[in-house]
Formats: C-alpha cells, sequence, structure tokens
C-alpha cells in the first residue's frame, strides 16, 4: 500500500500538504510521468545494437531497461522518456534513432 | 545607601576603567544592591579618551542610557582634565574624585567647582609602588569608597579577592589588596 | 520555583547560558560585533566540555544559516547568533528556515545596518527581517534576553508551531552592559524545554523522507504559505502558555505586551526594547506630577499583538509610538505602521505619532522622553495637532 497517497492532491487545501513541503515517502518520481513531454522517441535496431550499455549509462532520467545485463526487446520506459536523444547520441554504432511522435503516446496516458 | 548612584568614569583606553566599572558594580550586587555597568563602546585604542559608567540601586534599574548628570565622577588621568569636561553635569552633592598629586583645592579651583566634594589620590603613585605599573584602577576603587561612602573597604577586598583569585597569582592579588587599602587610606577629601 | 543564581553578568554571557541549559545538538554561527562574545563563550563551553554540541565553524552568516537548515532538516535541534550584516546576509537562508519550518533559535545583538558603517544598536537588521516567517522577541533587560531564549525554543518546537525563532537583545546596552540578571539551574532548563522530537528528520533512515521540494507554478506553493501564516497564529495561544509555565517556573511576569499606568492613561508611547524603561521612567515622574502617561512596551514582535495593543491603547488620547529602525518613504517606522494599523478598529480616533530615535546607538536621553511625552500632552489637550514623523534628537 502506498504510504502517500497523493491521487487526490489536485484537491488539496492547506491542511492537507505535508509540513514544510516535505515529501514524506522516497522513490516516489516514479509516479510522476514525464513521457508526455517527449516530441521525438529512440528506436532501437537490435540488430545494430552491440549492447554496450552506453544508452543505459547516459540516460539521465533512468528510462532503459536493463535485464540479466542486456537490454531487453522493449528496451524503452516510454511513460518517463522525455526524447532528449541522449541515447542516440552516444550510441557509437548509431543504432538508436530519434523517430517524431504521433499525435498519440499511449503509454503516458 | 541612597536611591540611585551614578558614576562616571574618565581615563584613557588601557587604564583599567571599564574593568573598576565592573568591579563596583560586582561589589554592590554582593551586597544586594541592583547594578549596571557599561563602558562607551567605540573602536579599541589605547590612549584615547573613554568613558564608562556604573549604576547602584537598591531598586532595579530600569533607563538605558549614558549618565549625564553623575553622582560621583573618577578621574583615572588627570591630563584628562585639560581636554575633556569631567565635571559636566556632576550633582550639586556630587563627587570628583581625581587621580593627582595635587590637592583636592587646587583641583577644585582646575575644574572651576564650587559645591559638592573634591577627592584626590596618588593613584598612579600608589600602583607603581605596589603593582610596580601604572594601572591605577584599583587604588581609584579604594578611594571610591573612602569618598562616597559607597561602601567598606572590606567587600571592596573580599571581592577583589574573589574575582582576582580565578585569574591572577597571589602576588598580583595581594598587590591589588594593598592598593585599595592605601588609595582608602590616603584618600585626600575636601568638601 | 525553581532555584536561582543573582550574578552580574552582559546580556551575551546569559543569553550563551541560555544556549548551553536547552543542550542544542548544532550550532552554527560566525562571530559579529556585537553578538561575539555569545558565540565566543558557547565556543568555550564546547572546549570545556560543558556542553555537548557539534560546534560548526562556518566562513559567512550564509553558510551558518545554511548549516543551521541543513541540521535542522537532519533532525537536530539547533540554535545560533548573529547581528546586523550578518542578519542581513542570512536573508534568504531566514525564509529557506522557516518555509521549512524549521525550528532554529537564534539570537540577534540588534545593531545598525551599514551605511554609513555602524557597530551600535537600533532595530533596523531585526526589523528588516520582520517579514522571514520568525517568531520575533525583544528584550528589554539582559534578563528578559535570557528568559526570552530558553521561551523561544520552547514556541518554536511545539508541534502546533514548528517555527524558527528570533531572541533579539539591543546591541551594546544590553549586550555588552553588566546587568544583574537571575540565572535557572541547569535541570530546571533542561526540564523546561524537554527533549526535541523532529518531526521528519532526514537522518531517520527507517523513515526516508525529502526535503527542499519544488513547489512551482501550479503547484502548493501558495497553500504552503498559507500553512506557515497559520502557524504563526496557532503560535498565539503557544507563545503565551510558555509564558505562564515560565512565570511559575522563575517568578517573572511575561505577556506579549507589558504596560505601565494604562489602565487611565491619557498619552502613552509604545516601545520596544532597552529604550522602554526610559520610557516608564519619565512616565513615573508625569504621574507623581500628575500627568496620565503610560507605555506599552513590546515583547513579542511577531506574531504581532494587535489586540493585546488595541486593548491597551483603548481611551488614550494620544499616542507615541517609538521606533529605533527606518522604513524610507513608509508614513512612520515599522511599529509605528503595526500599531496603528491595530487601532484603526477601535472605536476612537486616536492620533498616532511616528517618533524615529536612537538610530545607530544615538543615546537615548531621559529628556528626550520628556519631550515627547510634552509632545503628546499638547495633542492631548488640544493645543497641538498631530505632526508628521519626528526624528528624536537629531540634529
Amino acid at each position: 500500500m502506498a504510504k502517500w497517497d497523493i491521487e487526490t492532491i489536485g484537491e488539496w487545501d492547506w491542511r492537507q500538504f505535508p509540513l514544510g513541503a516535505v515529501i514524506p515517502e522516497s522513490g516516489n518520481s516514479r509516479d510522476y510521468v514525464t513521457g508526455g513531454w517527449r516530441s521525438e522517441r529512440p528506436v532501437r535496431d537490435k540488430e545494430t545494437c552491440t549492447q554496450c550499455l552506453l544508452c543505459w549509462i547516459s540516460c539521465p532520467d533512468s528510462a532503459i531497461y536493463v535485464e540479466d545485463e542486456q537490454l531487453p526487446d522493449e528496451s524503452f520506459n516510454l511513460a518517463h522518456c522525455k526524447g532528449c536523444g541522449i541515447c542516440a547520441n552516444v550510441c557509437p554504432v548509431e543504432a538508436i534513432t530519434m523517430v517524431p511522435e504521433g499525435c498519440d503516446l499511449p503509454e503516458v496516458k | 545607601m541612597q536611591q540611585l548612584t551614578e558614576i562616571r568614569w574618565h581615563a584613557r583606553a588601557g587604564q583599567g576603567a571599564v574593568t573598576a566599572a565592573k568591579l563596583v558594580a560586582e561589589t554592590a550586587l554582593e551586597l544586594d544592591q541592583y547594578i549596571q555597568a557599561m563602558p562607551e563602546y567605540g573602536p579599541e585604542r589605547m590612549g584615547a579618551p573613554i568613558q564608562a559608567f556604573t549604576r547602584i540601586s537598591p531598586q532595579p534599574i530600569e533607563i538605558h542610557c549614558n549618565i549625564e548628570n553623575p553622582n560621583v565622577v573618577v578621574v583615572l588621568d588627570e591630563s584628562l582634565l585639560a581636554t575633556v569636561d569631567v565635571a559636566r553635569g556632576v550633582t550639586e552633592d556630587g563627587v570628583v574624585i581625581v587621580n593627582t598629586c595635587k590637592t583636592p583645592g587646587q583641583i577644585r579651583t582646575e575644574l572651576g567647582l564650587d559645591s559638592g566634594k573634591v577627592a584626590c589620590i596618588d593613584a598612579s603613585g600608589i600602583a607603581l609602588d605596589t603593582l610596580k605599573r601604572d594601572i591605577p584602577n584599583t587604588p581609584m576603587i579604594g578611594a571610591l569608597a573612602k569618598a562616597t561612602g559607597l561602601f567598606d573597604l572590606r567587600p571592596v577586598i573580599d571581592h577583589l579577592q574573589k574575582t582576582f583569585g580565578k585569574k591572577f597569582t597571589q602576588d598580583v592579588i595581594d598587590a591589588n589588596v594593598a592598593c585599595v587599602t592605601r588609595a582608602y587610606e590616603e584618600v585626600a577629601i575636601d568638601g | 520555583m525553581a532555584e536561582q543564581k543573582t550574578v552580574a553578568a552582559t546580556g551575551n554571557t546569559v543569553v550563551a547560558e541560555a544556549m548551553r541549559q536547552c543542550k542544542p545538538d548544532v550550532v552554527a554561527a560566525y562571530p559579529i560585533t556585537p553578538q561575539t562574545t555569545i558565540v565566543e563563550e558557547y565556543a568555550g563551553f564546547v572546549a570545556k566540555g560543558r556542553v555537548h554540541t557539534e560546534y560548526v565553524t562556518v566562513e559567512s552568516e550564509h553558510s551558518a544559516m545554511s548549516a543551521c537548515i541543513g541540521a535542522s532538516a537532519a533532525g537536530a535541534r539547533v540554535m545560533t547568533a548573529t547581528a546586523s550584516q550578518g542578519l542581513a546576509l542570512m536573508w534568504e537562508e531566514l525564509h529557506i528556515a522557516s518555509g521549512m519550518r524549521l525550528p532554529i533559535v537564534m539570537a540577534n545583538a540588534n545593531r545598525a545596518l551599514s551605511a554609513p558603517i555602524n557597530i551600535h544598536c537600533d532595530h533596523g537588521d531585526a526589523m528588516g527581517a520582520r517579514d522571514a516567517g520568525w517568531i520575533m522577541y525583544f528584550a528589554e533587560s539582559a534578563q528578559e534576553a535570557y528568559d526570552n531564549t530558553i521561551m523561544a525554543l520552547k514556541v518554536a518546537e511545539d508541534p502546533s508551531v514548528l517555527l524558527p525563532a528570533m531572541s533579539c537583545l539591543d546591541g551594546f546596552i544590553t549586550t555588552h552592559s553588566i546587568d544583574r540578571v537571575d540565572v535557572l539551574d541547569d535541570e530546571s532548563v533542561a526540564g523546561f524545554v524537554g527533549e526535541y522530537e523532529p518531526a521528519n528528520a532526514l537522518l531517520d533512515t527507517d523513515d526516508p523522507v525529502s526535503h527542499g521540494a519544488f513547489a512551482g507554478l501550479g503547484g502548493p506553493f501558495f497553500e504552503f504559505k498559507r500553512a506557515q501564516r497559520e502557524a504563526m497564529e496557532a503560535a498565539r495561544p503557544v507563545i503565551t502558555s510558555v509564558g505562564e509555565a515560565y512565570s511559575q517556573l522563575s517568578g517573572r511576569p511575561f505577556d506579549v505586551i507589558e504596560t505601565f499606568g494604562m489602565e487611565d492613561a491619557e498619552v502613552a508611547a509604545v516601545v520596544i526594547g532597552s529604550a522602554s524603561g526610559n520610557a516608564r521612567h519619565i512616565a513615573r515622574q508625569l504621574r507623581a506630577q500628575g500627568v496620565k502617561a503610560g507605555v506599552v512596551k513590546v515583547r513579542v514582535f511577531r506574531p504581532f499583538p494587535y489586540a493585546e495593543l488595541a486593548e491597551a491603547l483603548r481611551g488614550v488620547k494620544a499616542v507615541a509610538v517609538l521606533d529605533r529602525a527606518e522604513s524610507f518613504g513608509a508614513e512612520g517606522g515599522p511599529l509605528f505602521l503595526e500599531v496603528r494599523s491595530a487601532l484603526y478598529d477601535a472605536s476612537d480616533r486616536i492620533p498616532v505619532v511616528s517618533y524615529i530615535y536612537g538610530l545607530g546607538g544615538s543615546d537615548v536621553r531621559l529628556e528626550l522622553m520628556e519631550r515627547m511625552f510634552a509632545d503628546l500632552s499638547d495633542i492631548a489637550a488640544g493645543s497641538a495637532q498631530p505632526g508628521k514623523l519626528v526624528y528624536l534628537g537629531a540634529r
């Protein structure tokens, strides 16, 4: 159970916010969906990728998944990826391309 | 002891007037009086003329300002008489005590005082004799005790031994006690 | 009543003593005249093992208050002291301490702000920080500086308050004058202030929290400020109840305002700090001559005791508000603005005159108080109109 239920935070009044703007729970930035900030999404060519993991090291939003020291098939956390393109930029074999987003961002909803 | 006694100290920075103002206040506190002691603060400049103040009262003291109309004026350095109006505002029955070899009559004329008391003591001479240094503050306290009747010699010496005992050697304490005692005995009072 | 010891000591000495008796976990401070001897004596207590405080020497007041904020957020009981330019250099941190609801207690040795440079007393430093969200006590004497510092800690740390608090004492006049002070024993003070239970300690690893979050556009910044205002309001009854408990312990009365002769006063002065006694002294003399003079001393400036002031000044014919601080371009000094606002809802329209006095340590001679009361008597008698702001005693 979530310690700090912020589902109705938009309706809170001054009495309901925690003392001194403290966030009384750790690790809850995952609840803050930033995928909607993205205008381009990264797409990885699995054939070209050498699994060097430089993209994973460089991602400022920790939005790249690694399982057993490998990028899985679905390697980007698109709910949090802001589309900054750093992963594409650092890739030594140009395996990542930034593709324009359409009007729809289903993972953000 | 009267209602409120206001003492103004005139000295040159480094002569120990601030310590004297404090010692007198502390002695009075031991006699269950209310007290205030403060220097007129400014930049520390050895030799510059300074003032310090002591208030003593059997009632709580509520005023916080410089002393304009002192009951007692203590001058630790005779040479100040030429440059500072030490007797300014002194009350009709006030006491002016000066560290000097001159007589009270001569000082009275110099200051143009025709009322109150004038007391003279060679505090520097006594300090040089006993402490071997010209620190005239403790002898002036002995003279003050006698000239004003604020308190006897005993509480002054008791307090001096108590407070100096924490900081100084027995020789220094003995010399200071001798200073106070001699000044108490030797002060010349007119009026 | 607790055991007490009567001592001859300066205001700074007894503030350092009060701090030691409150046993702060952390003191981070930078020396500045006329506060220096507070932190000097406190450092001595730490060096001699008379108190177990982490004493942080820092390179500026900006760093001092920053370190205090960090330590307080970590869950420590934190105290410090400053004055004048030092308080000014802390300005941004003052707001952070109150916004983060950290109950830091700071002594401020009231000193004029430059320029021209001056080391002596006025309230310009503290008044410049009056909207920073700190509870503010002002002392008339060394005794009050000691008492206020202990009470301020108890109020600041109260779970319904949790705001920083300032204990102000007049530079040199109170900080450096030797005064007769009754000091409580260590156990009584420790028992009175109790143990501090931090609400959100960063060092509580079982219950991790984040401090210093962003609350920007569309975020709840506005609501946090509202909560701060409510906390300052909640401090009112706490200040009173802590004052009552402290009075029982010490035998010394406490109120947010202290009145003299106000039961029938026709002319009254409102004043803060060490000059209060000067005003009272003259009011007492005037009363002996048949003039119904009174004095209201403000001991707690934030939260401002507007209801108490309006009540105390009811029926008075002329009021002088004495400010040892400027508010350039305003209609009067900071205290004047508060007092006249407090009187707005009164049924009688009482003439209120702003007097600026004692800036930069200018001596508050008794004759100035006589002159001020004489002005008030003329206004009360209708023989003079209340004038504009008066620079009392300035050449």
